[in-house]
């Protein structure tokens, strides 16, 4: 299959690559990986006159701890997390998400920016990223602002990326003592996006309560999900095996899945009841308290 | 439709060419460069037979425009042997007949030359994990893991 004709612009400052974007407008789109977008062009569904290289713009690859966060780049590519000595050490939900994404060779090449500004509720990022409460950072015309994960995912494959800004970065509160997270994903095979999956992140205080939580899921609604309800019962109690099954039971209840080649609805819903179980046994298991 | 020139150092050779934006890595090098050893299975970004290596990282040659390539060093099969000598890969299929129809053969050992290069002492649970993203229609794996077995220890031997 080969790709539709279109023009082909590599900047290699982040100011030119925005003033292209102004220019082209609609017609433009940026390329990472061009690992969601070059299949996509493949079979027709994307159409775009320009595409943006941003490959070549200097530091917009890296993953470092810094005043409280963790900042990844938005072009680090999902290798990078696989490979990192800092995420395996720190942030163990990450780890996982990035090692069930696709196969090794497209982890080579997709980026964790990409992985998100696509707007696909069936990848895996985003989900990790609600669990983690990322901030995006993303840079337009105007200057750069933040944006809340919560609000990032708009509708089915739409972002709150205007079409003349780039996702520069994703910012990351740094994991505190006695936390862990997990990614648990059920897929029908190895490089499948998930039939569902559940990310979780805690943190526990002193005393051995839930601090901080967050449990994020994938692919079981037009944009990915956070189980609110689910969170709002474990905060601030000790888990137990109760308090993990009520959990398990209400992220079902709030998820949307749809029937699909994946399977249905139904066995949908019953995935995120039991991923999400094990996501926060997981998480447990590798926070402090639990090791 | 717009031309690029585009400067590859294709398995140590720099090579300069005009492109379309839209000319694939895989067709470049099958079709502009009649290098056919790396292969076309699926063209969805899902067997890994079109894998080659990009700065020593493997990569699937069917979702890469040949712009992206632009500026780097790609190795593909071609470049694997060595004054007339096999690579240890090679030889390990060879050896452990990895291969029936030998389709998959070119990604497999593309992909493999990337894990053996990080992990030169791989189980074979990091082999098959290492190998996910190739699929094979012939063997069912066995003597393909075999096969990176044998070039991991020769690897090694000739190292010390
Ligand atoms: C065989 C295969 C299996 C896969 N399996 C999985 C899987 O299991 N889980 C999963 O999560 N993903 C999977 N993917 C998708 C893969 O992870 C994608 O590469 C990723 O979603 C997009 O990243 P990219 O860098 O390739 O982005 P691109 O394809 O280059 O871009 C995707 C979209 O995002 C936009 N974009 C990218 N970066 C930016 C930026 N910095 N600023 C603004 N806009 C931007 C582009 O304009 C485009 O619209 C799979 C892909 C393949 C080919
Ligand atoms: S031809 Fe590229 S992955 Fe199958
Ligand atoms: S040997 Fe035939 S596909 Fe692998």
């Amino acid at each position: 299959m080969i790709p539709p004709p279109y023009e082909y612009l590599n900047p290699n400052q982040l100011s030119e690559a925005i003033s292209l974007l102004q220019k082209h407008g609609e017609e433009a789109k940026i390329l990472a990986g061009g690992h969601s977008l070059i299949p996509a062009m493949k079979l027709r569904f994307a159409l775009p006159e320009y595409l943006i290289d941003i490959s070549g713009i200097e530091g917009m690859d890296f993953l470092r701890e810094e005043e409280g966060q963790l900042r990844i780049g938005a072009m680090s590519r999902e290798s990078s997390l696989e490979e990192s000595e800092l995420i395996s050490e720190k942030y163990p939900l990450l780890l996982d998400t990035a090692k069930m994404i696709a196969d090794p060779q497209v982890r080579n090449m997709a980026t964790v920016g990409g992985n998100l500004a696509h707007g696909d509720p069936a990848n895996d990022h985003p989900a990790a990223m609600i669990a983690l409460r990322a901030r995006v950072v993303v840079e337009g015309p105007n200057g750069s602002r933040e944006i809340g994960i919560d609000d990032f995912f708009t509708d089915f494959f739409t972002t709150a990326l205007q079409n003349n800004e780039i996702l520069t970065e994703i910012k990351i509160p740094a994991a505190p003592p006695n936390s862990g997270g997990s990614y648990q994903k059920i897929e029908r095979k190895v490089g499948d996006y998930a039939a569902a999956a559940v990310a979780c992140q805690l943190s526990f205080d002193a005393g051995g309560t839930i601090q901080q939580i967050g449990i994020g899921l994938t692919n079981v609604g037009p944009i990915p999900l956070r189980s609110n309800s689910a969170e709002d019962h474990l905060r601030g109690q000790i888990p137990d095996d109760s308090l993990i099954r009520e959990s398990g039971r209400l992220a079902a209840e709030d998820c949307d899945p749809v029937d699909d080649l994946r399977g249905s609805a139904e066995y949908k819903r019953d995935l995120v009841n039991e991923l999400t179980q094990r996501a926060i046994k997981i998480s447990i298991e590798r926070s402090e308290r639990g090791s | 439709m717009s031309k690029h020139t585009v400067t590859i150092e294709i398995n140590g050779s720099s090579i300069t060419r005009e492109v379309d934006s839209r000319l694939l890595l895989v067709h470049f090098l099958r079709e502009e460069l009649v290098m056919t050893g790396t292969h076309i299975g699926c063209d969805t970004s899902h067997c890994g037979a079109c894998t080659v290596l990009i700065d020593g990282r493997s990569v699937k040659s069917c979702t890469l425009f040949t712009m992206q390539a632009n500026g780097k060093s790609l190795t593909t099969i071609e470049g694997m042997e060595t004054e007339g000598k096999l690579h240890p890969l090679q030889e390990g299929f060879h050896q452990e007949h990895g291969l029936q129809c030998g389709f998959c053969t070119p990604g497999m050992i593309m992909r493999a030359a990337e894990l053996l290069d990080k992990n030169p002492n791989p189980t074979e649970e990091e082999i098959r994990w290492g190998i996910s993203g190739n699929l094979c229609r012939c063997t069912g794996y066995v003597n393909i893991i075999k096969a990176v077995q044998y070039a991991a220890e020769k690897i090694q031997k000739e190292a010390t």
